[in-house]
């Protein structure tokens, strides 16, 4: 491997300076403040604070709305998940098989990454909506049978679909790229031992597909705990009942809206120790296996 | 056990026509080397067989059946890539037994069938490995092994040897004649290597730029070149080219730089006036004294081959080499003398490339062109 390297360090460091003073400014700085609050009593307005020790992560633990909204945080992630991988996966093999016009939906399928989540709500806002949207057909049929503003699992449902629409796109290019490295001859030689071309999915095409599928896994759990906000701000507002109170969102609200700075500090440590701990199994784990050489 | 009949092949990518017009027989049981340089588009026919590729236009069939539109697995076919093409994820016995159970051949079955195999091919203890842990000589054999177990009609191979080192290519060369006589099926072998296409087939197709240029067999080839393409192509070092013109009334080629080549009378009446290229091979040309020789030529210098040496000469400013087992010092600017049999000269038009037949000498050439 090839390393860059520079006769005086200060080119280096400025040309470091710019990232660093980001990753300080949006990372490290507010990580830190969080820390500190959530071992703290903030007072809403400022002023003065005291230590409490883990009387925070205690409150929030035993509190049994953050356990709900711990559950349906995890029903979202992997509900979009499997959403995401599944729908990503099928393209990614249709699009490998460049049937007829793929060069111009393999373009269309990127473009979904690129819009930021709470765009990606709004315009699901309007598909869901029970009086005029796509759905609003159903209650044409059945008046009052759709309306996720009402009907918790069908809010829930709105969320999964919106966030697994925005997932797709990233997990259908790692998917396609992993697919277009299968060597064509290794297909040919499955077709040529007899095995049609759903078999050589199957049989050649998935297993081969299994280190980039483990690391899409984590990247999209990761993703839906972390990336969900706009969707969910937008579309549902952590509604109704908060049945939609995904872990982010909950900070934001708790936060911002109920002013329990301390509370809503040691919730996002907690969430963020657990995504701590997807990265390191991702690096950890996934990375090493399964590698065909 | 198949006849292969290819007729009228055309292929084109896009607006690229790679391959036009080629026609071929190939009988049954017969190992058919398809040889030609990189590009040519031997791959390409290759792969049209096997059904990998479609036909652009012409027909292809096999054993009477046109299988232009038939799927690969319906053409009865086996195929040794060049990459080998194993499953990286699957042991050596999955590998190999992988047609059998797509064709759903019950386990135990299989089992036996891919243990006889692997052992006819000298992996009976790799059949836990993966493809990973094999040498590159014991993964050719598993791809060989992979092809035989699914006992073919046809047996394909696309350049199966080329990543292998010289000592392993000439044993795995045998062993495919081996295993071909063995099984009785119609080989077709595809190679740019022109000591595997001589050594291993019964009958040879040299192609050019997506054209047959001779059929025949190895023997065929090497004393009758249809074309200077071929001349140049078998045989090493290529054959010496030497352009002239044909002067029935002394019965010769007078050559560009004023000496001249003998012909047999009749072959001079038939061509004379024409420019040819007078086409002597460098192991049927001998040293000789410069008073009693046929040729003069200037001596350039000289490389050691252990079992003799090749003499780099030029007549003029044309390049010319003579294999010979005698080893002589010379120096360069030296003059030296050739003498050759009168049935050493091949003559080909100069402007077609073509050969030009030698009367009675010549049979009738298998040629497509
Ligand atoms: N998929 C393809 N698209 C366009 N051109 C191709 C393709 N495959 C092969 N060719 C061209 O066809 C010609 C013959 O290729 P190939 O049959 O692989 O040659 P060979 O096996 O004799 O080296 C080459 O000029 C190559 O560039
Ligand atoms: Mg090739």
């Amino acid at each position: 491997m090839r390393r860059a390297y520079f006769k005086t360090s200060w080119i280096a460091f400025a040309l470091l300076a710019p990232q660093l003073l980001i990753i300080f400014v949006f990372f490290y700085w507010p990580s830190a403040q969080a820390l500190y609050w959530a071992f703290t009593l903030e007072q809403p307005w400022g002023g003065g604070n005291t230590w409490v020790g883990f009387e925070n992560f205690a409150k929030v633990l035993s509190d049994p709305y953050y356990w709900s909204s711990v559950r349906v945080s995890v029903i979202y992630a992997l509900a979009t998940t499997v959403l995401a991988m599944a729908m990503a996966l099928t393209l990614a093999v249709f699009v490998d098989r460049q049937l007829s016009g793929y060069s111009a939906y393999r373009v269309a399928f990127i473009w979904p990454y690129a819009v930021a989540a709470p765009a990606v709500g709004l315009a699901f806002q309007f598909v869901f909506n029970p009086g005029a949207g796509i759905f609003s057909y159903i209650n044409a049929v059945s008046p009052g049978m759709w309306n996720p503003s009402q009907y918790p699992s069908q809010a829930i449902l709105s969320i999964v679909i919106a966030g697994a629409w925005k997932q797709v796109a990233y997990s259908f290019i790692f998917f396609l790229a992993a697919l277009q490295s299968i060597p064509r001859s290794l297909t040919e030689a499955a077709a040529m031992d007899g095995a049609r071309p759903l078999r050589r999915v199957l049989d050649l095409q998935l297993p081969l597909l299994t280190p980039t599928f483990f690391f899409l896994l984590v990247i999209n759990i990761t993703d839906s705990f972390t990336d969900s906000f706009g969707i969910v701000d937008t579309l549902t507002g952590g509604g109704p009942f908060r049945a939609t109170d995904l872990l982010v969102y909950k900070i934001y609200a708790d936060g911002f809206r109920g002013f329990d700075y301390s509370g809503a500090a040691a919730q996002s440590i907690i969430l963020m120790c657990l995504v701590m701990a997807l990265t390191f199994v991702q690096f950890r784990y996934v990375e090493r296996r399964v590698h065909y050489t | 056990m198949a006849e292969i009949s290819i007729r009228d092949i055309s292929k084109t990518y896009g607006k690229n026509t790679i391959m036009q017009g080629v026609n071929l027989e190939i009988r049954q049981k017969e190992f058919v080397v398809i040889l030609g340089p990189s590009g040519c588009g031997k791959s390409t026919l290759l792969r049209m067989i096997a059904g990998l590729e479609d036909i652009t236009k012409g027909e292809i069939s096999i054993d009477g059946t046109v299988v232009n539109a038939l799927e690969p697995r319906q053409r009865g076919c086996a195929m040794v890539f060049q990459n080998y093409a194993l499953y990286p994820h699957m042991t050596v016995a999955e590998n190999i037994g992988y047609a059998l159970k797509v064709a759903g051949v019950p386990k135990a079955a299989r089992l036996e069938r891919v243990a006889g195999v692997a052992k006819s091919v000298g992996l009976g203890e790799f059949l836990d490995r993966k493809p990973g842990q094999l040498s590159g000589g014991q993964r050719q054999r598993v791809a060989m092994a992979r092809a035989i177990i699914r006992e073919p009609k046809v047996f394909l191979f696309d350049e199966p040897l080329s990543n292998l080192d010289a000592k392993l290519r000439v044993q795995m060369r045998h062993e495919i004649r081996r295993i071909h006589n063995q099984i009785g099926a119609t080989s077709v072998f595809v190679t740019h290597d022109q000591h595997e296409g001589m050594t291993l087939a019964d009958r040879l197709v040299v192609m050019n730029k997506g054209t047959i240029e001779q059929v025949g067999t190895p023997e065929e080839i090497y004393e009758r070149p249809a074309s200077v393409y071929v001349a140049g192509f078998i045989g090493s070092p290529a054959m010496n080219m030497l352009p002239g013109r044909v002067d029935a009334s002394r019965g010769a080629v007078l050559l560009d730089n004023g000496q001249s080549v003998p012909l047999p009378a009749q072959q001079a009446r038939a061509a004379n006036g024409n420019l040819v290229q007078v086409g002597l091979r460098p192991e049927q040309l001998f040293l000789a004294s410069p008073a009693s020789a046929q040729l003069t030529a200037t001596y350039v210098f000289q490389e050691e081959l252990g079992s003799g040496r090749v003499y780099h000469l030029q007549i003029e400013d044309i390049p010319l080499c003579v294999v010979s087992t005698e080893k002589r010092q010379m120096t360069e600017g030296d003059t030296v003398g050739l003498s050759f049999a009168a049935d050493a000269v091949h003559l080909f038009d100069a402007k077609s490339g073509r050969r030009v037949a030698r009367g009675t000498a010549d049979r009738v050439l298998e040629v497509t062109a």
